[in-house]
């Protein structure tokens, strides 16, 4: 079975499609890269599949998985850098699905805790508050969550944006290890370079699916043509979508 | 002499002493909302709740008099009312709590000092918007503290998933569907503690004793746990040197409160470890790493 299953998936804002009539499948283990222009609906895509958005139309499913077997790692500019918490608590917070509301933080969970910082290589930094952590430390902090997540479908968005070579090699390495383990992985990406060399699937996204399948044969030029001119159209005066499946029409 | 000044008002009259008792249970529960508040930028939401609350009082009032039962019910009934509605619609709508908030501030406040004047004379409402903590009777001081009490108990039992939904509540939300109910357990504890500040501060100044404290905090530790307890001392201490301030001037005693935190306040940003004036104009050599 499936891990994540598209059928003729349209999510929005305000009845406005961003994504639009998707339909597919990710096998469970695959290593899918989502890519398209800003404005294409990866984001979008992503926050529908972790469950914050719900389709406006069609149904996405996780094939048997809970939602909380789904780590999702967001761009940053949504978390409070400025509240009081440790490095050390906030990676801790991973292990609220074994700890829930009232469960103690035991022995076990401190070492697995420092063994998920120690492993983004940010030992050290335990006691250290968020907001003290240059862009690159937090995103390798945000990593060390999604490890204790110990999630068997891991979302990530843009995870590689501004963070400099050594960091994002060093992530990349993460995110292989999780290929390795059998996990699936989706990251929205924009370095087709990372792509092409690390990735074995490829979705390239414009609103609709432009096309969908392994690296080096979706990855053309062609298709980057396509997907570069479709503009992300908003208008405000669109008429209700009358395509029942397939490709994405103009709205 | 010494002793005079500073214990003896409490040894010899009975209503200091309840004062005091009341004081410290409501710097015990109402600090650590205030630090929530400061911290998820709610600050003057929490005033304009303080507001919201006044109706409903009113409403208490006009029906049984200076009745504080009555008084604290209809606050309660009130506050969460708009608490409730307030939530609900910034959560299902996107629209900011405070911009939700603010219109029910205004109108409340109205209607409250409407609804007092219709009835009552200036002397309630002046009690009515600055309290008196010094008229406390028992069945009041017990009141007060039940409130904090329910308050600490309910904070410890929502307080993790509060502490992430401050942080990053998209995290939260793909974790837990604890997020909501946590977020309104905790506008509940804000009106709790306006309405027990509101007997003993009045409407105005009710949310003093949870903010001021909590700005203190803020100046003094980096760490949650140390700011909360900070901001419990930083109350308490101002209850007590209010107090001691109104029995030896006879400024009025919701004031004299208010207006210690305010010192202490002012201390702390020209002298606080964290961020103070003071430290960031001399901050000393820089480290070696």
């Amino acid at each position: 079975m499936a891990a994540l299953h598209f059928h003729n998936v349209t999510l929005g804002y305000d009845r406005h499609p961003a994504v639009h009539h998707l339909s597919g499948e990710v096998a469970p283990g695959a290593l899918v890269a989502v890519i398209g222009p800003n404005g294409a609906g990866k984001s979008t895509l992503l926050r529908g599949i972790v469950g914050i958005l719900r389709p406006l139309d069609g149904s996405i499913h996780l094939g048997g998985l809970d939602s909380r077997d789904v780590a999702y790692l967001p761009q940053s500019a949504e978390i409070d850098r400025s509240f009081p918490i440790s490095v050390f608590d906030f990676v801790g917070t991973g292990l609220w699905r074994g700890t829930g509301l009232f469960g103690g933080i035991g022995k076990a969970a401190r070492g697995k805790i420092l063994h998920a910082i120690a492993a983004v290589g940010l030992s050290g930094f335990e006691n250290r508050p968020i907001g003290t952590l240059s862009g690159g430390q937090m995103q390798r902090v945000l990593f060390a969550r999604v490890l204790l997540q110990d999630a068997s479908l891991i979302v990530l968005d843009e995870p590689f944006n501004a963070i400099d070579s050594k960091t994002t090699a060093d992530l990349l390495a993460l995110v292989q290890h999780w290929h390795r383990e059998g996990r699936s992985v989706l990251a929205a990406l924009h370095d087709l370079e990372m792509v092409r060399s690390h990735f074995t699937e490829t979705l390239v996204l414009a609103r609709g699916p432009v096309a969908w399948g392994p690296t080096a044969e979706v990855l053309t030029p062609e298709n980057l043509m396509v997907a570069m001119r479709m503009c992300a159209a908003f208008d405000d005066s669109a008429t209700a979508c009358a395509a029942d499946n397939g490709r994405s029409q103009a709205a | 002499m010494l002793h005079d000044a500073l214990i003896g008002p409490f040894t010899e009259f009975e209503f200091m002493r309840r004062a005091l008792a009341a004081v410290i249970a409501l710097s015990l529960a109402g600090a650590p909302i205030g630090v929530f508040l400061m911290l998820r930028r709610m600050s003057l939401v929490g005033d304009a709740m303080a507001h919201a609350i006044l109706p409903g009082a009113a409403v208490g009032f006009l029906l049984s008099g200076l009745n504080l039962f009555a008084m604290t019910a209809g606050g309660l009934i009130a506050g969460f009312a708009v608490a409730i509605l307030a939530g609900v619609v910034a959560r299902s709508t996107g629209l900011k709590e405070d911009a939700s908030l603010a219109t029910f501030y205004l109108a409340s406040l109205a209607l409250g000092v409407t609804i007092v004047s219709i009835k009552g004379t200036n002397i309630d409402l002046l009690h009515v918007l600055f309290g008196n903590i010094l008229a406390m009777d028992d069945q009041t001081l017990l009141v007060v503290a039940f409130n904090a009490t329910v308050t600490l108990l309910v904070l410890a039992v929502i307080y993790r998933p509060l502490v992430i939904e401050s942080v990053d509540p998209l995290f939260l939300r793909t974790v837990s569907r604890a997020g909501g109910p946590a977020h309104l357990a905790f506008l509940a504890l804000v009106v709790i503690n306006l309405v027990n500040g509101f007997q003993a501060l009045g409407t105005l100044l009710a949310v003093g004793l949870m903010i001021l404290p909590a700005g203190i905090a803020r100046f003094w530790s980096r760490d949650l746990t140390a700011m909360i307890c900070i901001a419990v001392i930083a109350a308490a201490v101002s209850g007590y040197a209010g107090l001691v301030l109104s029995f030896q001037t006879r400024v009025p005693s919701g004031p004299a409160i208010i207006l210690v935190a305010a010192a202490l306040y002012v201390v702390s940003v020209l002298f606080g470890r964290v961020g103070g004036i003071v430290r960031q104009l001399f901050p000393g050599r820089h480290l070696e790493a």
